[in-house]
């Protein structure tokens, strides 16, 4: 690697980034536990589990929490949510259910609801029956593509309900972005594993690794061979600037490094850059920036083209940012990336302002910033291309479009999670999955009773 | 998943909670509401002769616990204020539209056979599944010759209970009202005039609290108030003692019970089981929540019974009962005493203060170089009463913990220092 581009492995040492990436929100203590139980106020109708997309009954379960019944609370969450643990610790709570808790009305805090849904979840009593009963065998088999949390959730109520599922999952391993994506100090020692491993012990879910639907399979394939296909295969593809040097060596997708970072073995054998500049304004811009302080980068800058508040991290995301010394650069529109075959030096934006008419628009100055390393994290787009040719129709966000029972346009073809129209968050794919599964197998029994 | 579904007095129901006489079941509209929320009972608020009683405005005082946490709330509304017919109508109704929970009617009418015998036939034409006798009203109609005034004079529950039995055919619960001295007295003349079962406790006479600026009782009606009837779950206590107390008697052993005062969750109503009640009623709980609280009740005890291995209630009724005994009986050779985990003591001193000040001078004080404190238990002066561990503000903090022995169980029966001893 060229000395002008300063992009290193071994920043930190070892044990310093593994102090780094130790869980974000350690677990609770037992008092901590009953303080923040007792705050509940068992709310008639209660604001939360409207705003949770699984509609967990959280009073409930905070209350069987606090009448010392956490196998209970464990169950009453992953009824509604089997996805419930990794939920616990990846949901934005602040934007869901913490945000309309009504403790904040008088007492500006929330009743901890993430940190009392991840202490229920753990503490499940493992000596006790697994919690959910496989209804007898229906005979219908369905296939479901993609082992990410919609697929998963899909597949789980599918097999509660005694169909039999194929899960179709390209990459090597099940979890989707819980796997590959989520930040790594959000999801500590292997959990999305283990709480897959949880999830399949209902039996009656087979995972076919490595097997890509219009690689290994085709659409037409799945259709004709299964009773019903739930498509859950996430967004693969990447938004692009469409700027000059955008192609250049140093100019990274987010995701793919996140990736890199979820599965490596050492993290300190990835390559860091010194100077480091994010483009975008979402939960993966501040997973990147952090993520990249973490492992030694000197300088992270969040560089988004309009103000803060338009952006779609949520406040607390930002406070992290901050916290872990990341800047944040706005008003800046992506111009050029300046650089050479052997890497970057820096990258040019124009000032933004917004016109009379609140439009935004550039202005002529520009703002130039050094840097290593370019990372795009400006949204993922949905691909529709191994759906092949007759692929079902899409929305107006281009991705699949769907009706009120999550059915495309293809008749039998499901498709939920982050390849339909939503706000791309593990429980709302969690909460596809339970929605489809429940139409799928409400229209498998209504064919089973006309014989 | 456990079996919650039990009998009492031969009645089925589809668990073991029922809602106690009260406004949560005054009229059809509410216990429609419960039985949609997944109570397997209730017992309808009680009914007295025409014309009903009129109550007053203002009709609550509470007892907070820090934070606002209701620990008890009184109150001095009298019985049903609705006429008797529209009572009995909607009961006859409710009745038939849910036919797998039970309904019992609570009465409550003059000191009269006559009183009684023109009212049990219009109950017993509702089809309502037992009734129970309100002895228990501590305000207001007792007063007016009915309720705790009943309650008080066990001749009289005696009577009117034998008046029931003769002018009604199905089962009659007797519900004892807390306010007397010896608990067993009333239930024993319960069981004399022939009642399937007691019900208990009914509220305890109480002020909540004093309005310092107007020198009124609470609840205040008009800048006066009057003593009412104590409930919720810092009733519990005295509610479990003395459902203990009749399950332990051997002339009421055999007597059903159903247990009520403060059950709040599962774990209240296994309590209560387990002390000698075959179901439980509650009133306040679902006041405070609202109906939804029995899904915590049912799930809880459910989930409870199953890591147990009980499968159905019989499995742990009364279970407690042989551990429940008279103080004479307890071992004298058996010693505890506290154990300070330094990791999880806060260092807030409080069980110093108590144990220094008020029990047994049994914890030191260690300044630690670094300027905090270290308060340890000196084994020897421990007496295991147990009031550290009581005012200690975390859970783990300090375990109180068996100290092997190898002396025999010796009761103050035959203790060498009571003077009556008696010789094995
Ligand atoms: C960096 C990043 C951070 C995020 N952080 C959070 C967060 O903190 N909290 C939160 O709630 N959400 C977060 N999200 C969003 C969240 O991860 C997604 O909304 C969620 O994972 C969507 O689930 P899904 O099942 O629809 O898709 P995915 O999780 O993407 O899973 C799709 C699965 O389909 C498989 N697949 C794809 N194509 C094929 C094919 N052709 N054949 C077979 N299989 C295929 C993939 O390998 C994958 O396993 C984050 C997203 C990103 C990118
Ligand atoms: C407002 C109120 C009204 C009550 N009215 C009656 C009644 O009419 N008849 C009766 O038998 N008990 C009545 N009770 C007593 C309850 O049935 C119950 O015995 C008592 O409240 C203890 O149970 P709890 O702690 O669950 O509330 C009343 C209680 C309250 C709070
Ligand atoms: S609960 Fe409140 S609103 Fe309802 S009757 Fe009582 S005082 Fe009035």
């Amino acid at each position: 690697m060229s000395l002008n581009h300063d992009i290193q492995t071994n920043r930190l040492l070892d044990e310093t980034i593994n102090d780094n990436f130790v869980d974000m929100a350690p677990p609770m203590s037992e008092k901590q536990v009953l303080v923040a139980s007792e705050r509940c106020l068992f709310c008639y109708d209660a604001p939360c589990i409207t705003a949770c997309p699984t509609g967990i009954d959280i009073p409930l379960f905070i209350r069987k929490i606090n009448t010392g019944n956490a196998h209970g609370a464990a169950k009453e969450i992953l009824s509604a949510n089997i996805l419930g643990g990794s939920c616990a610790r990846v949901c934005p709570t602040e934007t869901l259910c913490e945000e309309v808790c009504v403790r904040n009305t008088s007492e500006g805090a929330p009743v901890d609801i993430s940190g009392l849904q991840r202490y229920a979840v753990d503490h499940i009593d493992t000596q006790m029956p697994y919690p959910f009963t496989r209804k007898a065998e229906t005979g219908k088999h369905v296939a479901v593509v993609g082992a990410g949390p919609a697929g998963l959730a899909c597949a789980h109520r599918l097999a509660c309900e005694g169909h039999q599922v194929t899960i179709y999952e390209a990459a090597a391993k099940p979890g989707g972005l819980n796997e590959y994506g989520i930040a790594q100090y959000k999801l500590v020692d292997d959990y999305t594993q283990k709480e897959i491993e949880f999830v399949l012990q209902i039996g009656g879910i087979e995972i076919k690794y490595q097997t890509a639907l219009g690689k290994d399979v085709t659409l037409t394939q799945l259709r004709n061979d299964h009773d019903a296909v739930f498509i859950g295969i996430g967004m693969s593809d990447v938004n692009n600037m469409g700027i000059p040097g955008e192609d250049l060596p140093g100019v990274i997708d987010a995701v793919d490094y996140i990736s890199d970072l979820r599965q490596a073995d050492k993290m300190s054998d990835l390559p860091v850059g010194r100077r480091v500049i994010v483009i975008g304004a979402g939960m993966t811009a501040i997973d990147i920036a952090v993520q990249s302080k973490k492992l030694g980068a000197e300088q992270v800058s969040i560089v988004y083209r309009r103000d803060i508040s338009a952006m779609g991290a949520s406040g607390h995301e930002r406070e992290l940012a901050l916290q872990n010394g990341v800047n944040f650069e706005l008003n800046a529109q992506p111009h050029e990336i300046i650089g050479d075959d052997n890497g970057i030096t820096s990258m040019q934006f124009k000032r933004t302002k917004n016109d009379d008419n609140g439009k935004l628009v550039a202005t002529d100055e520009v703002l130039s910033i050094e840097c290593d390393v370019v990372f795009k994290a400006i949204g993922q787009k949905y691909d529709g291309s191994p759906l092949g040719d007759d692929a079902p129709d899409l929305c107006k966000r281009r991705r699949i479009a769907v009706d009120d029972n999550f059915q495309s346009s293809l008749a039998g073809v499901y498709a939920g999670g982050d390849c339909i129209d939503g706000k791309d968050l593990v429980v709302e794919a969690v909460d596809h999955g339970n929605k489809a599964a429940a139409a799928i197998h409400l229209k498998l029994s209504l064919h089973t009773t006309k014989g | 998943m456990a079996d919650l579904s039990c009998e009492f007095l031969g009645i089925k129901s589809i668990n073991p909670f029922w809602l106690a006489s009260a406004p949560p079941t005054d009229k059809a509209y509410n216990v429609v509401r419960a039985f949609e929320a997944g109570w397997g009972g209730v017992v309808w608020k009680t009914l007295g002769e025409d014309p009903a009683p009129i109550n007053v405005s203002s009709r609550y005082g509470v007892h907070y616990g820090q934070n606002r946490q209701v620990m008890g709330f009184n109150n001095i509304e009298l019985i049903t204020d609705r006429p008797l017919q529209v009572n009995l109508d909607e009961i006859t109704q409710v009745k038939k539209d849910w036919p797998d929970r039970v309904i019992i009617v609570s009465l409550m009418v003059p000191c009269e056979e006559e009183s009684w015998k023109n009212i049990l036939p219009l109950v017993e034409a509702t089809g309502a599944d037992g009734i129970e006798l309100n002895f228990g009203c501590p305000h207001g109609m007792p007063e007016r010759g009915m309720g705790a005034a009943v309650g008080q004079v066990p001749d009289y529950i005696e009577m009117v209970t034998r008046w029931c039995k003769q002018y009604y055919s199905k089962p009659v619960i007797v519900k004892l009202t807390p306010n007397i001295t010896d608990v067993r007295m009333p239930a024993q003349a319960a069981l004399r005039g022939g009642a399937d079962a007691v019900s208990l406790i009914n509220t305890i006479n109480s002020i909540t609290s004093v309005n310092l600026d107007t020198m009124s009782p609470e609840p205040s009606v008009d800048g006066k108030g009057t003593h009412g009837g104590y409930c919720g779950s810092a009733v519990k206590p005295i509610a479990l003692s003395m459902v203990s107390e009749i399950a332990r008697d051997p002339i009421t052993a055999k007597l059903p019970i159903s247990g009520i005062g403060g059950v709040s969750n599962w774990r209240d109503a296994a309590e209560f089981i387990s002390l000698g009640a075959t179901n439980v009623q509650v009133c306040t709980a679902a006041m405070l929540y609202g109906f939804k609280i029995v899904t915590e009740m049912c799930d809880g005890l459910s989930d409870w019974m199953d890591k147990q291995g009980h499968k159905s209630i019989n499995d742990f009724a009364g279970a407690a009962i042989p551990n429940t005994t008279d103080w004479k009986h307890l071992n004298m050779n058996y010693n505890r005493i506290a154990v300070i985990d330094q990791d999880n003591c806060i260092e807030c001193g409080r069980c110093f203060a108590a144990c220094e000040d008020t029990s047994h001078q049994a914890i030191k004080i260690t300044e630690v170089a670094d300027g905090t404190r270290k308060f340890s238990v000196i084994d020897e002066e421990c007496v295991g009463c147990n009031l550290c561990q009581v005012t200690c503000p975390e859970p783990e903090a300090i375990a109180m913990v068996d100290v092997p022995t190898d002396k025999p169980h010796l009761s103050w029966l035959h203790h060498p220092s009571n003077p009556y001893r008696e010789t094995p």
